[in-house]
């Protein structure tokens, strides 16, 4: 039996090794350049945001072994990141920014030719995203940056970046900043000490607004008194005198501290009675 | 990742470090190794396996032993244990020959790969998840929703599942100061959890490089915006921190969807907001500083009540007199200016002085001493019972 089948067996081991050779599986996730002889001739799985999935051509696919080579390029969404950068604004105020850019590979055959792989394209536009950010930024004000109206800004250098981008064949989808920062040293302490004297201010503030208002209590609880008073005896003045004199005999002399001495003549109104002697 | 299907997984999870009765059940093809041949076929040590000859999987193993025999047996016409001709009735300490006398490869093959097909084919999503399943790992074929689902079996169609209902979390700024600049250029230390789970998972699969990197990159960036549009002391006192969470979660829910990431934003909660590190102090004063006001308010408060008291009760005190006073205004004068003189006088030391032909010499020091001694014995007078009343009218 060996004898007999002998050419076919080892014919249909050939024909196996060279399908298994030539069968490539391209996942959902990736695009793939077929290039002959060092030049790319078609792809498999490329971008295009109207397939569905199931039928972007994803899957199995076959080359020819040995003459073909394949290079599987990222379909999804890629991430660029910038490293913590200052840049100066307009204002003459230093800010660390860090930010992001995401960006897809849409034409995986200029992507291949001009950049090779993911890593070489961020390579390349890392310095432009970095130098935009800055070129933009630097014509804000520091307070601008922090407004909503960053928003264009980042607007701006999406399309300047995209725009250099597109002859890698990706295109930038977003750029936003992740963080921005008062570098460390003289500015953060500025505005920590901006901060602090602003809640000094505020402390100094709520103090003396709490004595002023007390301030003010006592002063209406003296004119209620006073009011009071003079509601009272005003009912009669000349009695008062007379009550208000001897309620003040009695606090000097009873209940004064010192002890006194009076010298009385004895034509004295008290002692009128004492003089005339009973009569 | 879960390629093989549930099944294998929870399969081997309960089988771990247990030796299996019935042999490596649906090891796929890890199962019919030679290593475990020996104690498979029952014959070496420990008790015979009673469910041996029967399963799929134990014939195989004697059959394997069986295929040597026959090594020997097409050796030489005279092997050292033949006892049947021709190959036909194989030795009965092993397993019957099939039926009709074939091989018992093609029925063991048949089952591995009923088996395999049986294990690979059928998932049982639970209700919490999803799975996406791939021709060969390449082309995406479609979605399983819980239940039982049957695919083509492994490696035809490779299926993955993801919970997609599970609510995953990332926190940001937790264990180290995150400091965030807000609108009036102040420095706030914030962290805060965003909470997510998958939307889509075809997109969630396929969409991002990496779907968590990216849930914590857009969050910094939309509560940095945020809170960039927010007074401090709104961060600071929670009532701008409603406003900035739905913010941030609207926010993150736009970048996403216009990344078609297939993610779903639940909630963005702000987990701290202080004051940062260096100036907590000076935060801290302000704090005191209110309480220093309340305490300012009531101590003039409490002197506005005792004032108003006591201007109350000298009123009334007069009034009281004045009423007196007025039906007998002659006799109450009379009557109040005695009773004050006799308090008076009775407390100090009185000299009568004649105007005329008097020395005007007075010894006060030494009267004073004089009357120190003697007011204790001197004349007695009654001290009229009022003097308390009279004492807070003089204030």
């Amino acid at each position: 039996m060996w004898q007999r089948y002998k050419t076919l067996f080892i014919a249909l081991i050939v024909g196996a090794v060279l399908l298994l050779m030539s069968a490539r599986i391209v996942p959902e996730t990736h695009q793939a350049v077929v290039i002959r002889t060092g030049e790319p001739v078609y792809t498999i799985n490329q971008f295009d945001p109207a397939e569905a999935y199931g039928e972007t051509g994803a899957g199995l696919r076959f080359v020819i072994p040995f003459i073909d080579r394949v290079q599987m390029v990222d379909r999804r969404i890629l991430d660029l990141d910038m490293e913590g950068e200052t840049v100066l604004s307009r204002d003459q105020q230093r800010l660390e920014v860090n930010a992001y850019a995401r960006y897809r590979i849409f034409d995986p055959v200029l992507f291949v030719q001009r950049a090779g792989s993911e890593a070489q394209l961020q390579n390349q536009l890392q310095p432009i995203l970095t130098s935009e950010l800055r070129q933009e930024l630097g014509r804000r004000t520091f307070a601008s940056l922090l407004t909503p109206e960053r928003g264009n800004a980042m607007i701006r250098i999406r399309d300047t970046l995209d725009e250099e981008a597109r002859t890698y064949g990706a295109q930038v989808l977003d750029v936003r900043i992740k963080r921005a920062d008062l570098p460390e040293g003289t500015p953060l302490a500025a505005a920590f000490n901006r901060m602090r004297s602003d809640r000094e201010e505020e402390a100094a503030t709520i103090r003396a607004g709490g004595f002023r208002d007390a301030q003010i209590i006592r002063a209406e609880a003296s004119a209620e008194a006073a009011r009071i008073f003079a509601e009272a005896f005003n009912q009669d003045p000349a009695f008062y005198d007379f009550f208000r004199a001897m309620q003040s005999y009695e606090q000097t002399f009873v209940n004064g501290e010192a002890e006194s001495s009076i010298i009385m003549s004895p034509d004295n109104e008290y002692l009128r009675q004492f003089q005339r002697g009973g009569r | 990742m879960r390629t093989f299907g549930g099944f294998f997984e929870r399969f081997g999870l309960a089988m771990a470090g247990k030796r299996n009765p019935w042999g490596k059940p649906s090891g796929g093809g890890s199962g019919d190794d030679g290593a475990d041949g020996g104690d498979g076929d029952g014959s070496s040590g420990g008790p015979r396996n009673p469910w041996l000859p029967g399963g799929g999987k134990g014939a195989g193993k004697g059959r394997r032993s069986a295929n040597i025999e026959d090594i020997f047996k097409n050796r030489g016409p005279e092997g050292p244990r033949r006892t049947g001709g021709g190959g036909s009735g194989g030795p009965n300490f092993r397993i019957p020959q099939r039926p009709g006398g074939g091989s018992w490869f093609p029925v063991v093959m048949v089952a591995i790969a009923g088996i395999w097909i049986l294990v690979t084919s059928i998932h049982f999503i639970q209700p919490r998840e999803q799975a996406v399943v791939t021709w060969l790992g390449g082309e995406y074929s479609r979605t399983l929703d819980p239940g039982t689902e049957w695919t083509a079996p492994w490696p035809i169609q490779t299926v993955d599942i993801e919970n997609v209902s599970e609510i995953r979390r990332e926190t940001i700024g937790d264990g180290s100061e995150n400091l965030i600049l807000t609108s009036d250029q102040s420095l706030v230390d914030l962290s805060y959890v965003v909470r997510w789970n998958i939307k889509d998972l075809v997109q969630f699969k396929y969409e991002l490089a990496d779907p968590t990197e990216t849930v914590q990159e857009v969050a910094e960036s939309a509560m940095r915006a945020a809170v960039a549009e927010t007074e401090l002391d709104a961060v600071l006192s929670g009532s701008g921190r409603e406003q900035v969470q739905a913010r941030v979660r609207s926010r993150m829910q736009t970048i996403l969807d216009a990344y078609e990431a297939g993610i779903n934003i639940q909630g963005v909660e702000i987990a701290r907001t202080e004051a940062p590190e260096q100036v907590i102090e000076a935060f801290n004063d302000v704090l005191a500083a209110r309480q220093d006001r309340e305490r300012s308010l009531n101590e003039a408060r409490r002197y506005e009540q005792q004032l108003l008291a006591s201007a109350q009760g000298g009123a009334a005190e007069f009034n009281e007199i004045y009423e007196q006073y007025r039906l007998a205004p002659e006799v109450t004068r009379q009557r109040l200016y005695y009773e004050t003189m006799e308090r008076v006088l009775a407390n100090t030391d009185m000299t009568v002085v004649e105007p005329d032909g008097v020395t005007p010499y007075l010894p006060l020091p030494e009267v004073q001493r004089r009357t120190r001694s003697n007011t204790t014995q001197g004349p007695t007078m009654t001290v009229t019972p009022n003097e308390g009343r009279q004492q807070q009218g003089g204030q």
